[in-house]
């Protein structure tokens, strides 16, 4: 169904009218804009992408994209974009999660969808809180944050999502800063045309029950080194880097799991043979 | 940083720069329409409606020259955003007319420093003028937003008091 | 059909009941399978379930059969004959296997001890020592020898069992299929030594035989599915289900379709709402601890409105219950389990049979109203192995009211008259809308206007209420002032019950509802119009069906509730007890 590409879109082409409800000067507004620069990059037709979310602001992306969009349910909308990749090879999905609707509820769909290594964009904004609900901690959140859920701190230590999708299997591995929509609308791109299942964990900053997160903005800084496709190499720079290292940081060569679907080699009527006496 | 070397190019990163500076002052307006900042959101409008001004002059500049079409990675920014392009980050769904026009000062600024730069280092006559006129234009925009910021005085530290706690939405 | 009532031995019986128990890997199953499949070539019809020990491999097991030359819609009441081949543990099997005086009782002298059950039900017994015979012949295994005694004693030709023998078991060499047939050459002399017989009345052999499946419930859902137009199936193991996902897991290949496994319900559930928003018809099966999982995002199919087929095999609950038996305990969560009001389509298969007709109606109503639709079966409908006719082609399909052609200013939640709104397909374009769990308006947009949230309920509503059914939301049969009101695999013995009671001149109606949400309110009344007393009949603890019916409708004057929690299932007697207890 992919269009030739005569023609050329705009980054505006994949903007809808809706207008967000997030809080002005929330990082997200940010990652919209790199998500529409990115898809007009790559030049694919609106209607063949399919932007997914579960719930969160962050998850709210799709209806602000011109594209297909699913806003579903809290957590799962790994599972969804998979059902729908395997089932639609043709289209180019993209999820946009938050930490906590990614790494807390959703966090076991995390580790199979790095596994399964479906050819698809996973965009998580890591606010480090849940914005949604007013603001507690999630599995990002730094142990002593302190919060009316949990009053000085959880004590937990950080979830590193970007560790645990290079063990789980990850094709692409990418952390950006929101402030920077060229350098995440850049790796972007790289991540959707990247085949498998490609993460890219983007810093955005909430500005309302994380006021400290604009302070980001002077903390990241780009990866002193290229990108490997060595996964234990990857994941020592990450363990031991600030969490402000902004770059393609692994680049895999896994083959995507992408079933045959859609040739028929028997009759429907030749399955009821197995039944026959 | 940019090393454009045609009047096309040229022409296409200017009108790029007014072009996002439009969408970035509507999606500001917005912001504020859906925050009940009404005061905030007309002249983000006004800000947007000059910009596309702007845009217009340099379209109609470009007719005849050969430009070409960039995509968004094709532009040769230097820093994060485009140049005129107010950061998303410094908002707040308070701010008084004040704290946007100095966000509006610190765009025209940057869009000035991108085409005085420009103008300095190119080396073709035409790309120079040209160059030259945008980055004169700016200048006024900058010196136009100075003047309206004067009707505006650096508001009270409690400007973005809001008695009321955040809520809940989903 | 009762065989305990006309058990004069050398008679032939209208059907027969026979269990084949061993232990330890005796073979007990694989015995039954064969005698299965041996009487479906005679031309009867038959069913086969099983009970196991909990062990997962070498554990005590139970073939438990059912056949007769008519349809059979459950098991009996009673069984015919048990053949032990050892009896080592046998006494579980003790309230499933229930024996008359007239039962006939065969057992290896050396495979232990007889249980209780035996002597106390008085049944007349006989030896056999399988093993031992098993010994003398090279190759020779005891099941064999049991299955040559049951098809001795039952009267079946040997050659059709033969030619089972030889499809089975031709892959393992001549070798196995010679061991085989000598091992049944003994069991059949054995039986004809015995004066113990329990003849079945057999099709003649140059009768007219109707094309004949065997199938079980799980394969024919998993059929029914493919013919309805699914192409995708996304779904996580579970007892009783897991056989569903197995057979259609290459079948959906070889359609052009794909089966994913996912790494729980939750996701399972997601993935077929995505395939599915994807164009693609869409299914996953699961048991109630998964359908537990899968409510929330069942809310979301049908906030968003997104067409998806969930098989529910039932099994025991709470919580991990009984996995291995029948029950129809998820009956509310499956009407009332999401939270809000979210209608949907409730359905449930009345045979093992059916299980094809329903899952292929439950793709095509749920593709037609772009609405979830679950489907009740459960582990006796599942898992039973039956003899049956070929199920009649039907013309149901999914068919999506799809926008497949570029739109101007789609609306994907436009109000229409049938209160279903064509659907854009991702890749058409213009049709870019976002679905959404959100209240929305018809845009798609989100809203928390009450006017949006109630044109949108309406609508959800009246898509499901104002459909056109036919006559397919119900199973109604006979006559009188009396009915018996049930639903799902309970169909099989009520209707039994009702033939019976016929056969004794007592008029009765059998009532089986196919369609459980939304219910047919005006049919049901219909159907039971004149009815003074209905009997209604499930397996719940605590009368869900009842209840259900109670809040949603008028019942005849008298109505008594007839339930029982699994794992035995209300046997046909049992209902007809209830029946003739009641009229006196
Ligand atoms: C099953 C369920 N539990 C809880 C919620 C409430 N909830 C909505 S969003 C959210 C957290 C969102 O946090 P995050 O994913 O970090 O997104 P953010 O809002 O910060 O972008 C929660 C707990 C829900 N919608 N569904
Ligand atoms: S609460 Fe935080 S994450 Fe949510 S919109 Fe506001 S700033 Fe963004």
């Amino acid at each position: 169904m992919s269009k030739a590409q005569a023609v050329a879109y705009k980054q505006g082409d994949y903007k809808s009218k809706v207008k967000p409800i997030w809080c002005p000067g929330c990082g997200d507004y940010h990652v919209l804009i790199s998500i529409t620069r990115a898809l007009a990059e790559i030049g694919v037709a609106p209607e063949d992408v399919a932007v997914i979310s579960g719930i969160g602001c962050s998850s709210r992306i799709p209806a602000y994209t011109n594209c297909y969009g699913f806003h579903g349910v809290h957590g799962r909308s790994l599972a969804l974009a998979a059902g729908l990749k395997v089932a639609r090879p043709d289209l180019t999905v993209l999820i946009t999660s938050g930490d906590g609707d990614g790494f807390s509820i959703g966090g076991n769909h995390f580790l199979h969808a790095c596994r399964r290594n479906v050819d698809m964009t996973y965009i998580v904004m890591d606010n480090r809180v849940y914005g949604m609900t007013k603001g507690q901690p999630s599995p990002t959140t730094e142990p002593d944050w302190d919060s009316a859920l949990s009053p000085g701190g959880t004590g937990l230590r950080p979830f590193h999502p970007l560790v645990i999708a290079l063990a789980s299997g990850a094709n692409f591995v990418a952390r950006t800063f929101s402030g920077d929509p060229n350098g995440t609308a850049r790796v972007l791109v790289e991540a959707i045309r990247h085949p498998g299942f490609s993460f890219v964990e983007i810093l955005s900053p909430c500005v309302t029950f994380r006021p400290d997160e604009k302070e980001w903005k002077n903390m990241v800084h780009t990866a002193p080194v290229e990108p490997t496709d060595d996964a234990a190499r990857a994941a020592r720079r990450i363990m031991t880097d600030d969490g402000f290292n902004l770059g393609v940081l692994y680049r895999g060569h896994r083959a995507p799991y992408q079933p045959e679907i859609g040739t028929a080699s028997v009759d429907v009527a030749d399955l009821e043979e197995a039944f026959l006496l | 940083m940019t090393n454009l070397t045609n009047i096309g190019d040229l022409l296409a990163h200017a009108y790029q720069i007014e072009i996002e500076a439009v969408e970035r002052y509507q999606m500001l307006a917005d912001q504020m329409e859906v925050h009940n900042n009404s005061e905030l959101e007309k002249l983000f409008r006004k800000l947007a409606y000059h910009e596309g001004q702007h845009a217009e002059e340099i379209r109609t500049q470009m007719t005849d020259a050969n430009v070409p079409e960039l995509k968004p990675g094709e532009f040769r920014w230097a820093g994060p955003d485009s140049p005129e392009a107010v950061d998303l980050g410094d908002i707040h769904y308070m701010m008084t007319p004040w704290h946007a026009l100095q966000l509006a000062l610190k765009a025209e600024q940057q869009a000035f420093a991108f085409f005085d730069e420009f103008r300095r280092s190119a080396s073709d006559p035409d790309i120079k003028r040209l160059a030259d006129e945008f980055a004169e234009e700016e200048e006024e925009h900058v010196a136009m937003v100075l003047k309206e910021l004067e009707k505006y005085p650096e508001p009270d530290d409690d400007w973005d008091d809001d008695p009321d706690p955040p809520v809940s939405p989903e | 059909m009762s065989s305990s009532k006309r058990n004069d031995a050398g008679n032939p019986r209208q059907s027969v009941s026979i269990a084949i128990v061993g232990s330890g890997g005796t073979g007990a199953l694989t015995a039954g399978a064969m005698l299965l499949e041996a009487a479906g070539r005679v031309g009867l019809y038959g069913l086969m379930t099983r009970s196991v020990g909990p062990q997962i491999r070498g554990g005590e097991a139970a073939a438990l059969l059912r056949f007769s030359a008519q349809p059979l819609a459950c098991m009996g009441d009673s069984y015919d004959l048990l053949i032990a081949i050892d009896w080592r543990n046998a006494d579980r099997f003790a309230a499933e296997i229930a024996l008359t005086k007239d039962s006939v009782v065969i057992g290896d002298p050396r495979g232990g001890d007889m249980p209780e059950m035996v002597p106390e039900s008085g049944a007349r017994t006989a030896e056999i020592a399988m093993k031992a015979l098993a010994k003398d012949i090279p190759g020779g295994r005891q099941n064999m020898i049991a299955l040559g005694v049951a098809v001795g004693l039952l009267g079946l030709p040997e050659a059709d069992l033969f030619a089972v023998i030889e499809k089975q078991l031709g892959k393992k060499g001549d070798e196995a299929v010679t061991a085989s047939k000598a091992a049944i050459e003994v069991g059949l002399a054995e039986a004809a030594k015995l004066d113990h017989a329990v003849p079945l009345s057999v099709p003649s052999a140059n009768a007219e035989k109707p094309e004949r499946w065997m199938i079980t419930g799980n394969e024919a859902a998993g059929m029914g599915a493919i013919r309805g137009g699914i192409r995708f199936a996304a779904a996580y193991p579970i007892t009783p289900a897991t056989e569903i996902l197995e057979w259609l897991a290459p079948a959906l290949t070889k359609v052009g379709g794909v089966l994913v496994q996912a790494e729980d319900e939750l996701a399972s559930i997601n993935m077929v709402i995505g395939a599915s928003f994807g164009g693609k018809p869409s299914l996953t099966a699961t048991s109630g601890p998964g359908l537990a999982l899968m409510i929330e995002s069942l809310g979301l199919a049908t906030a968003a409105e997104i067409p998806i087929v969930v098989v529910d095999v039932m099994r025991g609950g709470p919580s991990t219950g009984i996995p291995t038996k029948s029950e129809q305990s998820d009956l509310n969560i499956a009407i009332h389990g999401c939270h809000g009001d979210a209608p949907h389509l409730v359905l449930a298969p009345l045979s093992v049979g059916d299980c094809l007709f329903t899952t292929q109606w439950a793709a095509h109503l749920a593709e037609a109203m772009q609405a979830p639709a679950v489907v009740l079966s459960d582990q006796f409908l599942g898992q039973t192995r039956a003899l049956i006719e070929r199920p009649a082609d039907v013309a149901f399909i999914a068919q999506r009211a799809a926008v497949t052609e570029a739109v101007n200013d789609y609306r994907r939640y436009a109000l229409t008259a049938e209160a279903v709104s064509p659907m854009a397909i991702p890749g058409v374009a213009g049709g870019q809308y976002t679905a959404d769990g959100l209240t929305h308006d018809e845009a798609g947009t989100p809203s928390s206007a009450a006017g949006h949230h109630e044109a949108q309920l309406d609508k959800r509503r009246d898509k499901i209420e104002t459909f056109t059914y036919g006559d397919h939301w119900a199973d109604i049969e006979g006559e009188g002032e009396v009915a018996v009101l049930t639903w799902g695999s309970l169909t099989g013995p009520a209707r039994e019950a009702v033939a019976r009671l016929a056969e004794d001149g007592i008029k009765a109606r059998l009532v089986a509802l196919r369609l459980i949400a939304p219910l047919q309110v005006e049919q049901l009344a219909t159907a039971l119009a004149g009815c003074k007393r209905v009997l209604v009949v499930e397996q719940t603890h605590s009368g869900q069906f009842y209840r259900y019916l109670r809040s949603m409708c008028d019942l005849p004057d008298e109505v008594r509730a007839f339930h029982r929690a699994g794992p035995l299932q209300i046997r046909p007697s049992e209902i007809d007890a209830q029946i003739r207890e009641w009229r006196s």
